[in-house]
């Protein structure tokens, strides 16, 4: 058993520590620091996620307690790849926060980012219900600090409602790890999906509310409408490259159904059939729907950019909640996409903000490299909006093929199709009002000239957009590993054998006890 | 005792839940305090009522208290408890800061906060 499995977990662990304790007044050494930790992290993920390529599930038993007794690290093709997908998504956020100085408007940025990561990778591998909760209270409390990072009255005021919204969701992850432990006496994840299956079909009353209580959990940090009303004003709110990161929180959320729903409570199973057609699929489309709908009222830069986040949330719901191969491998596919997009957009709006003061969607002078943030801002908003030639068209073509079968077909394309359309004329009139018409206004005479945004922002932002066009260059190879992982979530039999029958400590009971 | 414990949970559930709907920093607080304390009841109620049963594998005992909610109630109430303190310290400033304890968005207050949003960044 190597160690590298928990790697993602204790080095950044190590490395915040570290920060606070000995570079808490020395920017540019916190900086190094943690540039450097972010870059040995993509290299461990990347061979974490070559090692799983092949279909082969690494378990890393902590302490060498076999489970169920023991706390799990597992890593499958879907885990490794969301690992590798945070780490590099970090590296190119990091890069902004110190090209724009976001990183030294307050203390500890770089301490709390490198404690979000900690608590986003060990979501991801995690082979434990109980210890994903705490690992969600790990990155909460690290994006607690981050989301006021800076100060000022709205972001605190957004703060407190983000900081109580998350507070009620973990409280409700709470009662549903209660009841699934009252009916099933276990939290291991493999381990339930061996009993859960043999709950009696009379008895399945704690059963089914532990399942849907897991369910609303998870929606509430993915931001499916109706339990959205967090995000807008906190991630409008956040600074710039805090919000860039979060675009990997929403996934996390998703992740987590797709984890759950497929092993524990597979879409076959009588006990919770109902769940994802009748609740969560028309979920997805309300919020798909609400999310787009937002993008074209918005009245601000910042708030529009998190309404696409909600629209794109919905998207990614509307396939998972199809449950067959082919829509989870779309799905996949679509998070990737998303969550660069987003990530791109928000950090895009900070660029607005450097030189403008504001993002209000009302005509202003001409901000600095103009010509250079608008194209940056066209190519990121066709990737959202789903426009061809980039990702967002072919991840939604991916949905629109799996939701082919379905019985509500003529909804999913109609919402889909619709929602594409106002999402486009709402990037359009954005686009148009912050670039376009500045023109037209004359700057005010003896105003002082506004300040460009630093090279290495470009840099970062220039970084992710490559990474959407390799993204759609790729599209082929990145779909098939995709559609790999879909086959390997939908026959988790191998997980569950390697999980349960790993021996450790205390697999074997000696005569006697 | 089944009864008592669930009524518990029951009048600390709806309290907190009462209080939350209220929209101001302080009885929200008191709230979702109300309802991790419900909460962690309930965790410990997910192992079966026991009274004066070890925990611990002992010779010549027939009835065990299950361990395992216990600990996962230890590490509710560190995290609840931690989560508390920073919510308290995050609210006495927005509501410092803004002179205003509502949880929920104001109409009126959402020009004011814009306003301040466009100045500087105050060191935090």
């Amino acid at each position: 058993m190597t160690h590298w499995m928990v790697a993602p977990i204790i080095l950044p662990a190590l490395v915040a520590p570290f920060i606070v304790l000995a570079a808490r007044y020395h920017i540019g050494i916190q900086r190094v620091l943690s540039v450097a930790g972010v870059l040995v992290l993509i290299a461990v993920a990347l061979g974490l996620a070559l090692q799983a390529a092949d279909g082969t599930i690494t378990l890393y038993q902590l302490g060498d307690w076999a489970a169920p007794f023991g706390i799990v690290l597992v890593g499958d093709r879907l885990s490794t790849m969301m690992v590798l997908l945070t780490a590099v998504l970090a590296l190119f956020v990091l890069l902004y926060a110190i090209g724009s100085g976001w990183d030294d408007r307050g203390r500890h940025f770089h301490a709390l980012f490198q404690f979000q990561l900690m608590g986003i990778m060990g979501a991801f591998l995690t082979g434990d219900l109980f210890n994903l909760f705490v690992f969600f209270e790990v990155l909460l409390i690290a994006s607690y600090g981050l989301m006021i990072h800076a100060g000022g009255n709205a972001r605190l005021r957004a703060g407190v409602q983000y900081v109580l919204f998350n507070l009620i969701g973990s409280t409700l992850f709470l009662f549903a790890l209660g009841s699934i432990y009252a009916e099933t006496g276990t939290l291991n994840m493999a381990d339930l999906a061996n009993r859960v299956a043999l709950v009696s079909p009379e008895a399945t009353v704690g059963i089914r509310v532990a399942a849907v209580l897991l369910l609303l959990v998870f929606a509430i940090k993915a931001a499916l409408v109706p339990l959205h009303f967090w995000l807008p004003s906190s991630y409008a709110e956040a600074p710039a490259p805090v919000a860039a990161l979060f675009a990997i929180m929403t996934k996390v959320g998703a992740y987590a159904i797709i984890r759950v729903y497929t092993m524990i409570f597979p879409p076959d199973l009588a006990v919770t059939s109902g769940l994802h057609d009748v609740w969560l699929l028309p979920a997805a489309l309300v919020s798909l729907a609400i999310g787009m709908a937002g993008v074209f009222a918005a009245k601000k830069l910042d708030r529009l950019v998190a309404f696409s986040v909600i629209g794109s949330v919905g998207m990614v719901m509307i396939s998972i909640s199809l449950f067959t191969p082919t829509s989870i491998a779309a799905a996949l596919y679509y998070i990737v996409h998303s969550t660069l997009a987003g990530a791109t957009l928000f950090l895009i709006s900070d660029l607005v903000r450097t030189s403008r003061a504001n993002v209000d969607l009302t005509p202003q002078p001409v901000i600095s490299g103009n010509a250079l943030t608008a194209g940056l801002f066209f190519i990121a908003a066709i990737a959202m909006a789903g426009l061809p030639p980039l990702s967002g068209f072919l991840g939604k073509l991916l949905v629109l093929d799996a939701a082919y079968e379905s019985d509500l077909m003529v909804w999913i394309w109609v919402i889909v199709l619709g929602s594409s359309l106002i999402s486009i004329l709402g990037f359009a009139r954005a686009g148009s009002i912050l670039f376009w018409k500045a023109h037209s206004v004359q700057a005010e005479e003896g105003a002082a000239p506004m300040p460009r945004p630093a090279t290495l922002s470009y840099v970062a932002v220039g970084g992710l957009i490559s990474l959407l066009v390799a993204h759609t260059i790729f599209a082929g190879q990145v779909h098939g590993y995709t559609t790999k992982m879909a086959t390997q979530l939908f026959a988790p039999e191998p997980y569950i054998a390697a999980v349960v029958d790993t021996p450790g400590k205390l697999s074997k009971p000696k005569e006697g006890y | 005792m089944e009864f008592l414990v669930a009524s518990a949970i029951g009048i600390l559930t709806s309290g907190g839940i009462y209080l939350m709907l209220r929209l101001r920093t302080f009885p929200v607080i008191l709230g979702i305090s109300l309802l991790t304390y419900a909460v962690n009841v309930f965790l410990f109620a997910s192992g079966r009522l026991t009274t004066g049963a070890p925990p611990i594998l002992r010779d010549g005992i027939e009835t065990y208290a299950d361990p395992l909610p216990q600990a996962l109630v230890l590490t509710a109430i560190v995290i609840s408890f931690g989560m508390t303190a920073v919510v308290v310290m995050i609210g006495l400033g927005a509501f410092l800061g803004s002179d205003d304890d509502h949880v929920d968005d104001q109409p009126e207050a959402e020009t004011n906060t814009a306003a301040v949003k466009d100045a500087p960044e105050a060191r935090s």
